[in-house]
Parts: C-alpha cells; structure tokens; sequence
C-alpha cells in the first residue's frame, strides 16, 4: 500500500510553482531522478516564439496549386447531380474533383467508408458543410471562380440536428439504413440510435429501496468545438508514378498516411507524411477531412496542391465534440454511503456512427465505490459534422451530469461535498463502474488534497460561489517505435513519431537523459517522418509522453547495451566487468576495477572502430496506462443584473503519476481547465431552423481568452503508474473533465438555482434566477 | 475455462448473458473462439475490443496470456483526445 509523504504546499508564495506530493510506492525500483522531474526549457520554443517553426500551412512546394472545398448549404440534401464542366474550363484550373474521382477502396470497413464519404459526399449531403466537390487552381481568386462555377442540383431533405428530437420515433432520419446495434431482438426498421450500450453491476433498483435521499435530474450540454488556433492546413504532392508525399499539421501522421493510402488506393510505403507543428488539436487532428481530397486534386492535376481551411470550415466541416442530453439518479443512505446509480446517456454523433455515448457511459461514475451502478448510453444521429474526439472525449458531459447530483445528494443528507465524495471514492481494489477492479489509483488523494488546500477556505465576496467536481479519463499508451542514434561527438539524437501537442519532446528527451545518465541538453528529440520509423499511433489518450518515454527508455537501454560491448572492446576485457552508471562504462571487479570510466563522448568517438554506429531501437505496444483523477475547485461570480459570470478563482489537484517536466504538466492542467471554462460559460454551437450552423466564427462562438481567466492554480500529485518504468501516467484530458461541473456547482452554491444545461450563458443563467426568484 | 465478462453492447451477441465461458489462453485465441461461437460478436471484435486482465487494459497485444483464475472484462476499444 502506498504511503503519502508530507510535504508543504507553498500555495501563496507561488501558486504555479508547487512542489509535486510524492506518494511512494515500492513497487517501482527507480524514485532517485536528476533529469526527470526538472524544467528545462522547452527545445520548440525559441522557435515558435519567433516565427521560426513551422506549421501546417507553412509548407510549400514549387508549383503549387490552391485547392478550395465546395461545401453543401443544407444539413440534408440529395446530391442528384453536379456539373463541373464550367469550372474545368476556367483557365488556371487545374483539377476538379467531386466522389467519383475518390472510387471506394475501403474493402467492407465502414469505419474507414464512413471517414471517406465525410470527406466527400457520395449522393447525401448530411449537413451543412459536407465537402461535395474541390477545385485545385492557379491561385486562390481562380479556386474561388471556379467553386462559384460548380452547379449542384439539391433535392433537399428533412433534416434534424437536435440530440433529443433525433430521438422521437418519427424524427427524420439521418440515415435510413442506419439499424440499432445492442439490442435484441435486432431491430428491423431503421432509427437515429446507431447503438445502444451498457454497463454496470449489482442490483440498481433493490439499491435504490434502501435509499434515505434520492436525487433525480435531467441535462443537457450543447456541441462544443475543440477550438485550436491553428486550422487544419496540408500539401499534397502525388506523383505520376504513384508515389505521394503529404505535408500536414496532425496528431498523428502515421495513422493519416494509413487512412489516406487506403482512401486513395495507394500502398501505404508509397506515402511518406510529415507532421508539422500543431497549434492545438485536442482530438481534431486525429481524423483525416481535407488531406485526401488534396492527395486527390494532386494526383488529377499532377501538381502540388495545398488545401488550407477556413475557421468556417473548421466550425462547420471538421470534428467537434458531442452534444448530449443526460438523465442521472443517485440514492444514499443519510450517513453518506451510496447505494444505487443510474444514467442514460445520449450523445450525438453527427450523421456517422460513433462512440461517444459509450465513453460517457463508462466515465460517468468512475470516480465512485458503487456497488449497484448501471449507465446505458445511446449513440445518437444527427445532420451535424462528424463528431471527433475531444480531450477526454465524452467524460465532461458525463461529470457535469454526475457531479452536479453528487453535490445536490450531499446538500439534502447535510454533508460536506468533499466528505460526501471521499467516503464515496474508489480506491485500490474498488470494482469499477465500467468493470475491471482498480490498481493503484489517486482520486482519494485528489480529494484530500482539495480538503486541506487553502482555496477551500479563502472567503468569497459578493455574487460568488464556491464549486468542486472530480474527474476521470482512462489514458491508453499503443504502438510506438522509438530510435536513438549517439553521434560522434556523443551527442544523442531521440527520434519519435508521436507528434508532440503539449512539451512531449522535452518530457521524452528527460527521460532518456535520465536512462542514459548524461544531461538533458545532450539529447536532442525530434518527431520523425512516416518513411524514417515503424508504425506509431497518434498523440490521443494522452498517450506521447507516457508511450514515448517508455519506448525512449527502452531504447536507451539498448543502446547502452551496445555502449558497454564497445567499452569492453576498448579495454579489451569482458562486457561482463562493465557496468554503466552516470553517463560512463565503468569496469569492474578486482581484475580491471582501476580502469578510469569511459564516457558516453569516448565511447562515441571510437565508434568507427569498435563496430561502427551506436543505436538503440524500441518497438513497443504500450499498454498498462494508468488512470487518471482530477477534482478541481471553482469560484465563479455572478453579476445578477446580467447573467455574466466570471471565474475568479480556480485550482486544479490531478495525479500525475510521476511528472517528468512538471511546468508542462502544470500547463496541461491549465490548458484542460480553461477549455472546460469557457465549455462551461459560453462556447456551443447554434443552429438556426433550416439546420445552418449561425455562429461559425470566434466572434460568435466565444472561447475565453487569457483576459476572462484567472491565474489556474495547480496542484499535482505523484501516485506512479506500476505498468510505466518510472511511473508516468498520461496527465493531458482529465483535466478538462471537472469544470462543467466544479463551475455549476459554485453558481448553485451561490444563488442556490441549480444549473442544468450547458454552456451556462448569461441567456441561460437569467431565465434561472428568474426562474428562481418566481419560485 | 475463462469467465469473459461483456459489457452491454455486446450481450445481444451471447443471448442476453452478461458473462461466457472460453476456453483461451491468450486473447487472439479468445477472439477467435469468441467469433465462432457468437458471430454478432465479430463486427465489434473488428471495429475494436480491449480486454481488461486483472484490471489491466490490453487494447493491442493480442498475444497476452488469460492465466488460469484471472478476471478477464472485454471492454470498448477507446478513443480519445
């Protein structure tokens, strides 16, 4: 059992400064670090401050060609016919395509179908900025031109965007060969609900008879949009001998350059991609939308096209997040034991099935040692965009639901909600809701943190409230190959192919500093193309540092495997006398124990003659992540006259497992709470009557900026994950899961109106008081 | 004989049974038994299945072992961000 270690928490002197609280555990070997742990600079950001690096659109190629979409303007129409004869005759044009020019290669996937048909649509437009037909010209004002001069004859069709109304048994139907998956008998006539599911365990109804209190409400959270700065951007170059190379901002270029191969017919050797960098992802940049229609215009017009999106096009056709509507029923006992929880959970999944429902099913009571638990999840249809992953995809919606109760449940048994949670958490051993028992995990930790932090007991001013939630996502690691090469000089290179998103090359870096015993400023990380390393899986799940620190660290000791035979070749003694310790071969027994140690720098210049190039090499299936708890602490503000709310104080408590830079973990914290502030306050998407979507733009739909936030105060905890050799765990989603709910409980705690739909904006929040002030 | 635990998608699959009994050793052969004897199965082993050993979450290796006794939950093979 692991024991907790007291340490300070100089919460005043410098809020984001924080010493990690170590929780030590004897089952990992290694808890002396003199890399790990430190804050080096990060190694990318000279050069994004100063305009150097380079992202998406920032690559070009000679002769490159402009490449437009032309999007539907109905949520749902019949394609019955296009006419691109005008377009293609419009001199500078180079290339129009439309679905037929992207022939299906998907060989029975509907997984990959689905993907390729969003990408264009083949005879359905299913809403409003479904891609339809691209042009590739000389310049952008031809491009322009020549969509202009694209007819299209809609037949349009009913069409429903709302998660509820989708539902109804006579809603329209997004797809009508779209049969319910997970219910038995199969179903024989078509509906909405692409899947049901569930999970669980005891008896919830025998739970609910033992009740003292029971608390029962409806949610609702509307469709929010990851909001990355950067808009998705590529060039594509295909050649005529069937080669192609794509230059893209992504999360994940090796499963881009399968999913593209594959939807263009190409064999997945002949695509080489390389990743830029990324502003920001979050989940959207894990799926593929513009990058096979360029590959498509490139190889019709035997040119490089670069297709750069609008922020209209990245509202409208790229991949944001679920909306959803909840119901929630939670029944304790008066001395705080839960004993019954229940959720139905529907979450829309654009036109395309998903398993978005399923994720909040799973999340919903994760937190919690339930005996008698059920969640049933149901993925929804909809005539919106193709819903994507975000940062812990589906867990928010969930939470809000959930938290919300929990707190309403501890106010009517007149508890204390961090008490009512603790007596309540899961812990080592506790079977979770969605089915395997815990191992080592922190949410207790998070919780008895969050009791004896100093926010909890800061006194609050006028209009101001005080919320807390907790949070759970589940981390996965997957396939990863890492290279390292030792230079002449002895020099290190780390080559990943986890594109980095938040710091991963530093985080990796450290780690191999710390495997190879030399000093971070010796290893230089970079994230390489498809053609230069094995398969990787995308940077999602919070899952680059954690899978390429392993892999890293791996290498390492392969490589050092390798150091030692060439030292005992320079002393001409047995590999077995040599040891490595602090960056040095060090020869050892009576025999040879006065050779002076080699350094990893002699080593490496002797190279050429003791076998010839120095490397490690890893290929691994990174499985064993460990989950991660969050619970958060909120104080919002609100002005009574206008509905504004305004967060003015905000502290984050997450286990980290072992934070390996502890700046970047501080800043995925930050990062995961400001996106679930502004979730929680402004940001959704509205669509009008005619299934448009009316807000596409930042002007009107509103992320905070760093003016509507306060300083995120950080807090994080080290239980070590006993499946990573150092004890990471992913650190970058379970941030973003407390706030929705952290932030409506302080507005309940300070106007006692419970807030059940989000985003909680001013609109919202004055029909409530007014709501209350009338009851 | 291992106890493979499934959670509600997949239950039409096996006749409304929250639990089947394999005889496996590894994941590949569970799947693989697991397709013979409920078809409805397949498509979900296709799109993605996790197997959680002891509380431990495989979404990829499917040359881990099932030793004999362990708790073995099939679970959705997640996405995330």
């Amino acid at each position: 059992m692991a024991s907790e270690s007291t340490m300070a928490h100089p919460f005043e002197d410098a809020p984001n400064h924080v010493t990690p609280t170590v929780i030590h555990d004897p089952i990992l070997s290694k808890t002396d670090f003199r890399s790990v742990g430190t804050r080096p600079l990060r190694p990318d950001g000279l050069d994004k401050v100063t305009g150097r690096a380079r992202y998406g659109a920032d690559f070009n190629m000679p002769g490159q060609l402009v490449g437009l979409v032309l999007r539907s303007p109905h949520a749902h129409a019949k394609i019955k016919k296009i006419d691109t004869s005008k377009a293609e005759k419009l001199p500078g044009v180079k290339a129009v395509v439309t679905a037929a020019d992207l022939p299906d290669h998907t060989g029975g996937d509907q997984s990959m179908y689905d993907i390729l048909e969003n990408c264009m649509a083949r005879g359905v437009a299913k809403y409003d900025g479904h891609a339809v037909a691209a042009v590739a010209a000389v310049d952008a004002p031809t491009a322009r031109k020549a969509l202009k001069l694209i007819k299209v004859d809609y037949e349009v069709l009913p069409h429903v965007t709302d998660v509820d109304e989708a539902v109804k048994p006579n809603a329209p139907l997004v797809n009508p060969r779209m049969l319910t998956e997970g219910v038995e008998p199969k179903p024989k006539k078509a509906s909405n609900i692409a899947k049901r599911t569930e999970f669980g365990h005891g008896d919830v109804d025998a739970g609910f008879k033992e009740a003292d209190v029971i608390v029962t409400r409806s949610f609702r959270t509307e469709q929010t949009h990851q909001g990355y700065i950067e808009p998705h951007a590529c060039v594509a170059s295909v050649s005529p001998d069937g080669t192609g190379e794509l230059w893209v901002c992504t999360q994940g270029h090796f499963v881009y350059r399968n999913h593209c191969a594959m939807l263009l017919g190409m064999d997945v050797s002949k695509l080489r991609v390389t990743s830029s960098e990324i502003g920001g992802g979050f989940g959207g940049k894990t799926h593929v939308w513009a990058e096979p229609v360029a590959l498509a215009l490139s190889r019709k017009a035997n040119r490089p096209v670069k297709v750069t999106m609008t922020r209209e096009e990245v509202f409208r056709a790229s991949g944001p997040t679920s909306a959803s509507s909840i119901d929630v029923k939670i029944g304790a006992r008066k001395d705080g034991a839960i004993v019954a929880a229940d959720a139905t959970l529907r979450f829309t999944c654009g036109p395309y099935y998903g398993m978005w429902a399923e994720l909040g099913s799973m999340t919903a009571f994760a937190c919690y040692d339930l005996k008698n638990v059920r969640t049933v999840g149901y993925e929804v249809l909809v005539n919106r965009p193709k819903t994507a992953a975000y940062r812990a995809p589906s867990a928010p919606m969930a939470a809000f639901a959930v938290e919300s109760v929990m707190d309403e449940l501890a106010h009517k048994i007149g508890m204390n909600a961090v008490d009512f949670r603790i007596k309540n958490a899961a812990k080592q051993g506790t079977r979770a809701s969605y089915g395997p028992v815990y191992g080592p995990i922190g949410i207790g930790a998070t919780l008895e943190a969050a009791k004896k932090h100093p926010h909890m007991k800061a006194p609050l001013g006028k209009n101001q409230g005080r919320g807390m939630a907790c949070g759970f996502w589940f981390n996965f690691g997957g396939q990863t190959c890492t290279d390292i090469n030792v230079g002449p000089d002895g020099s290190v290179t780390l080559t990943v192919g986890t594109v980095d998103v938040g710091g991963s090359r530093a985080s990796i870096a450290l780690c191999v500093a710390e495997e190879l015993g030399v000093p971070y400023e010796q290893v230089k990380c970079i994230v390489a193309d498809t053609g230069t390393l094995g398969h990787n899986d995308m940077t999602d799940g919070s899952r680059g540092t954690f899978s390429s620190s392993m892999a890293g660290i791996f290498a390492a000791r392969n490589a050092i495997t390798v150091l030692r035979e060439r030292a005992a070749r320079m002393w001409e003694i047995p590999v077995e006398h040599v040891t490595w310790e602090d960056g040095h071969a060090k020869a050892v027994g009576e025999k040879y124990g006065n050779l002076a140690p080699l350094s990893l720098k002699e080593i490496a210049a002797a190279a050429g003659n003791t076998g010839g190039p120095i490397a490690g090499h890893s290929e691994i299936v990174a499985d064993g992540a460990g989950v991660s708890f969050a619970t958060h602490i909120a104080d919002v503000e609100v002005d009574p006259e206008t509905g504004r709310s305004k967060i003015v104080r905000y502290t984050v408590i997450q286990d980290a497992g072992k934070a390996v830079h502890p700046a970047y973990v501080e800043g995925q914290y930050q990062g995961g709470a400001a996106q679930g502030i502004g979730w929680a306050l402004n940001e959704e998407y509205i669509y009008g009557k005619d299934g448009r979507l009316q807000n596409p733009g930042f002007l009107d739909y509103r992320i905070p900026v760093c003016s509507d936030l306060p300083m995120i105060d950080t807090q994080i905890l080290e239980i070590p994950n006993p499946n990573h050799p150092y004890g990471v765990r992913g650190v970058g989603e379970t941030s973003i899961v407390p706030p929705l709910a952290a932030i409506a409980n302080a507005m309940s705690n300070a106007f006692g109106v419970r807030m059940t739909h989000v985003p909680m904006s001013p609109p919202r929040v004055l029909k409530a008081l007014e709501a209350a002030k009338k009851a | 004989m291992a106890e493979i635990h499934l959670w509600g998608a997949l239950r039409p699959a096996a006749g409304g049974a929250s639990t089947v009994s394999v005889d496996a050793k590894t994941i590949r052969e569970l799947f693989r038994k697991l397709e013979e004897t409920y078809p409805g199965m397949a498509p979900h082993i296709a799109r993605g299945v996790a197997v959680s050993i002891d509380g431990r979450i495989y979404r990829d290796d499917w040359g881990r072992d099932l030793p004999e006794g362990s708790e073995i939950y099939l679970l959705p093979r997640i996405q995330g961000g």
